[in-house]
């Protein structure tokens, strides 16, 4: 029926009329014109579009809608599904949290951007430890290291954990049935909830045993400050309260005992009437040694004679301990010492520190500190410090046992014997003994690529813990990242062989919730969360759930008793030799768990100024009678003679050397954490490892031998030199005419022009016309060189924060260094202007001599980086306006405009500018060393500053897009800018508080403050370049 | 007729009449290159394509193939770029000011001297080209209108100015030559027997006829030329110098560079029209023409402007030591003293003592020492480019970053390169163009042709 129905479209069709008939049979309604245009030859010969034109467009307009079609790649963002409340795409995140890798620890807040933890910053309302180096501000880069171990291995293949978790269960109960020990090596634990967890372990396995071991250790100070006082732990040194600071070879401003005391030392050193005054007796020239006021050299083998020299000069108890016979120069030193200890003003307020792991020097040095009443006082004795636990004869005793066999199960955690222990202790061979050996470990390191199992960890932006770093200070550690790969944290793994049926966060919550109870302390654990520290009235007997008394006073007889005994027992371990060895760390790399870091490893070492290397350190008088060389070769780079170092026995082969001034003639010293095989890439087979010289847990060795052997070293050294020249670059004064000289102008000069209009200021001498700094904002950056100790947290910080280019030892060797902010080191030499005109020396030979630096040099630090002049020379030399200034004082680098003619680089006063001599991110030469050329590494950059291509120019920005947020947060609320609000990544990350940026057209700003202070001066003023940086004058206290 | 005092030298030796001229220009053109020729040529090609290499190893990878760093961050690539238009600079003084001058005997060199001038200042303006680290944005140094925002160039920046001064040199060069060659085109296109020859040689003459407006118009030019480019022989290497002097770096910021770059850029120009005309006078028996009196005339100005040149040197020193300014003082106490002594006493010792033996007749009119000297002065003003550059740059202000520099096999092959393409230029040059001035050359021969003279003297004329 429905076929045979007819639809009508309109009463013409319905009625079947003529004209619908007709129109049915035409297919259009209206006539088409076709003859019209087609049948007209004579117009179709006349038009202008042939045949061959229509094909043209037609193939042209084919082709263009073929191009349009086509896609640019397409790169897929996933938006959220459910976006989490906290998380804003370009906002940052903050998130407090706990640092410690069993030599740094560090309270500190993570920049996350997007999920992702970009930057490590300061925690400055932390209660202890607050601040970050150099290691910590690199330590992100860490989490992204694409050499992390990714997948728990048992016998060399990948394994599940929960099969790795049930066959470690098994070997430990067969252990505990066959009554062989199981042992846990780990490095110091300050976490109480993880002790907590291993006492549990303890209970359910009898043969269970930790022992703790420190790559760097003091265990021998440990034991003496156990039988002294009762507690296992190093006194809390209280700079900030102190005089007068001598110390003997403790390298304190590096980190030394965990305990980040450079704030307080910076504090005791502000320019005035109590500033204090710093001695440093030393072997090597270390980053605490060159920030001394005075500085003496000392070999290892005559410390304790000194030290016990200056006991004898200072102590009030009668008692004289017996001294070797001295070098004259030591001994008037040890006098002046005495002599400025003995100062009213300083008694009770100096402190005597020791390094190394000595207990007799220790003992000596806290009876000095006794002796002048500095106990309780500068060193806080009850206030102890716990970041070293290791303990030397339990490492000797495991080390016994595994020997003989009667180890079971050896489980290692946070530490790696293979590498840091000495050759003479022989860790492999005793642990190819133990049956069952087990690595957790970040990364298939010397360790644990020689285990049964080695099973990946968290990194500590994954993990969740809790710090007891010192007496009354608890801290949380929080992950900020899901983790990245498949690992799990130990104590995970602890729990559940413990038998404990829950998870750590669980058990730390509970651990928490118990202790704050126990204590009556009610404090949130969100809040605690978000503050990262809390101050709780426990102690560490509450906390380490074992029994401690606390003394603090000594008992005289003993105390005398042993001081004899230390005394003698130092006297009869000097015995010399040629040569002796000092074992040190270094800035940047620290005990080498961070090697791989690129960022560590490309920062130059702040004395040395050298990156990618270790070396042996030796006095230029040494190298000189042994014929050894430094030698800068036809393009500056610096290339080193090599020798063999033999330490009882062991030989450390083609170890270079370099010629160190202010090293002790007879010594020579050489850093650990180099020479790893499986950090990674960038780390593996830069420098020699050190440790394999330590024949005990010492780090000085004496009479050691040095063969010279053929060859040369390559040195990556990103200065060449040394010496100022006499010229006024980093200007210093005594404190003694800083705080007499009639005008500033005695020890501050401004450079004056002698124009018609009379003497004028540079800046008032110019072709340039003003730029307008009274409206808006005035960036302006001051850098105090008086509490600069040049450590480099900053340049890390400025690294990691403008994803600045890491090149590797190459170009770093080709003076091709990429640092936006550099800390240029300075050492006096014994030719100066006084010097030369006294004696009549010609100008060709002063400067010559100018050049080298004095044996025992004094150290100035300055960190250098753009200087965001205001009539800048950069500027007016760009053909394209690459470089401009700003309305607020900064001047500015614009990537895409730059054409890389190097004009402004050329021109810089300061030679700040760096240029992108390759593709960095792209080209292979620096896959191994770049990290942005990694897929894991380039997760770190931060998403506000521009990764920079080939050939263009780059400089410090003085963080604007810093600025930039700042400004428009306060936008945002409808407010001005607050002091403070806004700062800079290399002011934010120094401890010493030496940098101060702000606006100076804010009235009440400390960066304005510090403008006008006496002590401030632009660096090459008389150039003229008005500087928006400006330097406040360096005050020695001598 | 204009007659020349009978005390004056003749400029055209031997009993030459215009056909001789002629035939004798032409030959190089009409006759086969011999094998010399294709040795030089062959050698000159594969340093050529050698620096081709190297420049595009460059744009490829990177300037870090080459051995700047962070201090140093120009070396070879402006000493040749200076070195390169100094040398153009002889072209110029020779065409324009001796014209200017009605110095007759600069006709015999003129022409070769000029294509030295091009064909060095394409070697000169590869630099600023090649030494850029984005030279696909090379575009940016035009004031091009765009669609950027306000975006200009910078018109203070002493290389734009180079920009304006190099591509208006160039051009200006470049007609002031072509215009000088299109009556001996027409020469050789008169001559020419092979068809395709005679084609080119007919669309390179402009279809010149030899009428007297020809010439008329022919000499009008010229002068308004020589007008033009005589302002441009003292103002490119002027600009050149502001490149350096506007700078802060010591031993760049000197008032005194333009009056002693212009001095330097003669005086290494006149040393490389030596270098080639002593060449090519001989391979092309053109003693006749390019005479001993021409190659003392120019040993004459080689000694003058070394002169200077060294007055300037020591003007330097004495400024420096009398400014007291310690920088100053110690980049000049450096150059002379420092690790780079060795490239200050080289330069010194070519640019300032060497032209002095050519206050010696018999040395100046020495044809081998008058070649040894002018290789020396060439490199003796290579070294003064580098010493201003590099042993400025490597220690400036701050000693913290005081660097040294070395080349790399890149920055050597890129400077033999731009020697080989010049080659290869001035080697077709000499086989394809008149290597003289002939139609003006033909215009003194009356006067100053030895037959000539001689006849005149014997009043026999």
């Amino acid at each position: 029926m429905a076929e045979n129905k007819k639809f009508w479209t309109s009463f013409e069709q319905f009625g079947n009329t003529p004209v619908a008939q007709k129109m049915a049979n035409k297919e259009f309604a209206e006539e088409i014109p076709s003859e019209e245009f087609l049948g007209d030859a004579e117009k179709l010969e006349n038009t202008s579009t042939s045949r061959r034109d229509f094909l043209k467009f037609l193939g042209f307009s084919t082709a263009a809608a073929t191009v349009a079609a086509c896609e640019s790649p397409v790169v897929e963002s996933i938006p959220y599904i459910v976006k989490p409340e906290e998380v804003i795409p370009g906002m940052p995140n903050y998130y407090a949290t706990s640092y410690f890798d069993g030599n740094d620890f560090a309270s500190v807040l993570v920049k996350v951007r997007e999920g992702r933890p970009i930057k490590i910053e300061p925690n400055k309302e932390a209660h202890f430890n607050g601040d970050t180096n150099a290691r910590i501000q690199a330590s992100v880069l860490s989490l992204y290291d694409s050499a992390r171990l990714k997948e728990p291995m048992m016998d060399g293949a990948e394994t599940d954990w929960n099969t790795a978790i049930d066959s470690l269960k098994k070997e430990l109960d067969k252990a505990e049935n066959n009554g062989k020990a199981i042992a846990l090596l780990t490095n110091t634990i300050i976490s109480p909830s993880t002790r907590s967890i291993l006492n549990k372990l303890q209970a359910k396995y009898t043969q269970f045993k930790h022992i703790t071991y420190d790559a760097f250790s003091v265990s021998n100070k440990l034991d003496y400050y156990e039988k002294a006082t009762g507690v296992r732990g190093i006194p809390h040194y209280r700079l900030d309260k102190s005089r007068l600071i001598v110390s003997f070879g403790a390298d304190f401003l590096n980190g030394w005992t965990g305990q980040n005391i450079e704030a307080d030392y910076a504090k005791s050193r502000k320019p005035g009437p109590n500033m204090s005054r710093h001695i440093q007796i030393e072997t090597n020239m270390s980053l605490t040694g060159s920030n001394a006021d005075k500085r003496y050299k000392v070999k290892p083998s005559e410390m304790g004679t000194a030290l016990a020299y200056l006991f004898n000069k200072v102590s009030n108890t009668g008692v004289t301990l017996p001294v070797a016979a001295m070098r004259d120069d030591l001994k008037k030193a040890m006098d002046a010492t005495a002599a400025e200890l003995l100062e009213g003003k300083n008694k009770g307020n100096s402190v005597v520190f020791v390094g190394g792991n000595d207990a007799h020097l220790e003992n000596i040095a806290f009876a000095i500190n006794f002796a002048l009443g500095n106990i309780s006082n500068t060193v806080a004795v009850g206030d102890t410090v716990f970041m070293r636990q290791g303990s030397d004869t339990e490492v000797h005793n495991l080390l016994t046992s595994m020997n003989a066999g009667n180890v079971g199960v050896l489980m290692m955690h946070g530490v790696n014997p293979s590498y840091t222990m000495g050759a003479k202790m022989k860790f492999d061979e005793a642990m190819a003994k133990v049956p069952v050996t087990v690595a957790f470990s970040e990364k298939l390191d010397e360790t644990a690529s020689q285990c049964k199992m080695s099973l990946p960890i968290h990194n500590f932006l994954e993990s969740w813990g809790d710090a007891l770093p010192k007496v009354g200070v608890y801290a949380l550690t929080q992950p900020v990242i899901k983790p990245l790969f498949n690992t799990r944290q130990p104590q995970e793994v602890y729990l559940a062989l413990a038998g404990e049926d829950t998870n750590y966060y669980n058990f730390l919550r509970a651990f928490y919730d118990r202790k704050t109870a126990e204590v009556g302390v009610s404090h949130a654990w969100n809040k605690v969360l978000h503050d990262g520290t809390l101050e709780i009235p426990l102690t560490a007997e509450d906390l380490w759930e074992k029994e401690v008394i606390l003394v603090n006073s000594h008992e005289s007889e003993t105390f005398v008793y042993d001081l004899l005994n230390s005394a003698t027992a130092l006297k009869s371990e000097a015995k010399g030799g040629k040569f002796e060895l000092a074992i040190y760390q270094k800035a940047g790399i620290g005990t080498g768990t961070l090697a791989n870091n690129p960022h560590l490893q490309e920062f130059p070492d702040p004395i040395s100024r050298v990156s990618w290397d270790n070396y042996l350190t030796m006095s230029a008088a040494d190298a000189l009678s042994m014929d050894l060389i430094n030698k800068a070769q036809s393009n500056g780079a610096v290339n080193g003679s090599i020798v063999n170092v033999t330490v009882d026995g062991v030989t450390l082969e083609n170890v270079p050397v370099f010629i160190q001034p202010g090293q002790t003639q007879g010594t020579v010293g050489l850093a650990a954490g180099y020479g790893r095989k499986g950090a990674g890439k960038a780390g593996d087979g830069v420098g020699v490892n050190a440790y394999t010289l330590m024949s005990d847990f010492s780090r000085t060795y004496q009479d050691i031998k040095i063969e010279k052997t053929d060859g040369e070293h390559e040195f990556a050294m990103s200065q060449l030199g040394h010496t100022m020249m006499g010229r006024k670059i980093v200007n210093a004064t005594t404190l003694d005419t800083y705080l007499n000289a009639s005008s500033s102008e005695e020890w501050n000069e401004t450079p004056m022009f002698h124009t018609h209009k009379g003497h004028l200021e540079s800046n008032e001498v110019s072709l340039w016309e003003e730029h307008d700094h009274e409206t808006g904002h005035m960036w302006n950056m001051s850098i105090d060189l008086n509490s600069c100790t040049g450590c480099g947290a900053c340049v890390v910080a400025c690294h990691v924060e403008n994803n600045v280019p890491i090149v590797g030892k190459e170009e770093i060797r080709n003076h091709r260094d990429m640092h936006w902010l550099r800390i240029d080191r300075y050492y006096t030499s014994d030719m100066t202007e006084e010097y030369a005109e006294e004696n009549s020396i010609g100008a060709i030979d002063k400067f010559a001599a100018m050049e080298t630096p004095a044996s025992s040099p004094e150290v100035y630090f300055q960190p250098v980086m753009c200087q965001h002049c205001n009539h800048a020379p950069c500027e007016t030399v760009c053909p394209v306006a690459a470089t401009t200034h700003s309305a607020e004082g900064l001047n500015h680098m614009t990537y895409n405009r730059c054409i890389g003619t190097r004009y402004c680089a050329n021109n810089c006063p300061y030679k700040v500018r760096r240029f992108n001599w390759f593709n960095y991110n792209g080209n292979d030469d620096f896959a191994d060393v770049n990290p942005a050329q990694d897929d894991y590494g380039r997760m770190v950059l931060n998403p506000d500053v521009t990764v920079r291509s080939r050939g263009v120019m780059e400089k410090c920005s003085l963080c604007v897009q810093r600025i930039q947020y700042g400004k428009l947060e306060a936008k945002k609320e409808g407010r001005a800018v607050v002091e403070g609000e806004i700062n800079t990544a290399c002011a934010q990350a120094c401890p010493t508080g030496s940098y101060t940026f702000g606006d100076v057209n804010n009235k009440n700003s400390a960066v304005l403050k510090a403008k006008q202070d006496k002590r401030a001066y632009h660096l090459l003023e008389e150039v003229g370049t008005q500087p928006s940086v400006f330097y406040q004058t360096k005050i020695k206290n001598a | 007729m204009h007659y020349e005092s009978s005390i004056r030298e003749p400029l055209i030796l031997g009993d030459k009449s215009y056909h001789d001229i002629t035939v004798d220009v032409a030959k190089p053109i009409e006759t086969k290159a011999n094998k010399s020729w294709w040795l030089l040529f062959s050698i000159a090609l594969i340093m050529f394509l050698w620096g081709i290499g190297t420049i595009l190893y460059t744009i490829g990878t990177g300037i870090g193939t080459w051995g700047l760093n962070k201090t140093v961050n120009w070396a070879w690539d402006i000493t040749n770029f200076v070195w390169w238009v100094g040398i153009g600079h002889a072209g110029t003084l020779i065409s324009a000011i001796l014209l200017l001058f009605r110095q007759k005997w600069r006709m015999s060199i003129n022409r070769s001297a000029e294509a030295m001038t091009i064909f060095s200042v394409i070697q000169a303006a590869l630099f600023p080209g090649i030494h850029m680290g984005r030279i696909w944005m090379g575009y940016f140094v035009f004031p091009i209108p765009n669609q950027f925002g306000s975006l200009w160039v910078n018109f203070n920046s002493p290389l734009l100015w180079d920009v304006f001064a190099i591509s208006t040199y160039f051009s200006v060069s470049l007609v002031f030559w072509y215009v000088g060659l299109v009556p001996d085109f027409a020469m050789i296109r008169d001559r020419a027997i092979n068809p395709v020859q005679k084609h080119i040689y007919k669309i390179l003459s402009f279809g010149w006829g030899g009428k007297a407006k020809h010439w008329q118009r022919f000499e009008e030019l010229s002068l308004v030329l020589a007008g033009l480019a005589t302002p441009l022989v003292l103002s490119v290497h002027t600009i050149v110098s502001f490149d350096f002097a506007t700078s802060v770096i010591p031993g760049w910021h000197t008032t005194i560079f333009p009056p002693y770059f212009v001095a330097g850029a003669v005086f290494s120009g006149f040393a490389m029209v030596q270098t080639l005309l002593l060449v090519v006078r001989k391979v092309y028996k053109m003693e006749d023409y390019i005479t001993i009196q021409h190659v003392e005339m120019m040993n004459i100005i080689i000694m003058v402007t070394g002169s200077i040149v060294g007055v300037a040197y020591i003007t330097e020193l004495f400024i420096a030591w009398y400014s007291g300014v310690e920088y100053e003082q110690y980049a000049f106490l450096n150059r002379a003293t420092g690790p780079y002594w060795w490239a200050y006493w080289s330069m010194m010792t070519c640019n300032v003592f060497s032209p002095q033996f050519m206050w010696f007749k018999k040395l100046r009119t020495s044809l081998i020492f008058t070649f040894v000297i002018s290789i020396v002065v060439n490199i003796g003003m290579w070294f003064e480019r580098f010493v201003i550059i590099v042993t400025s740059l490597h220690r400036d202000y701050l000693p913290s970053s005081w660097s040294m520099f070395s080349p790399s096999f890149v920055d050597v092959g890129i400077y033999l390169g731009t020697i080989g393409f010049f080659f290869v230029l001035f080697l077709l040059y000499s086989r394809t163009f008149p290597v003289i001035a002939q139609a003006e050359l033909k215009t003194i021969l009356k006067s100053s042709g030895e037959n000539y003279k001689k006849l005149h003297e014997n009043g026999e004329h």
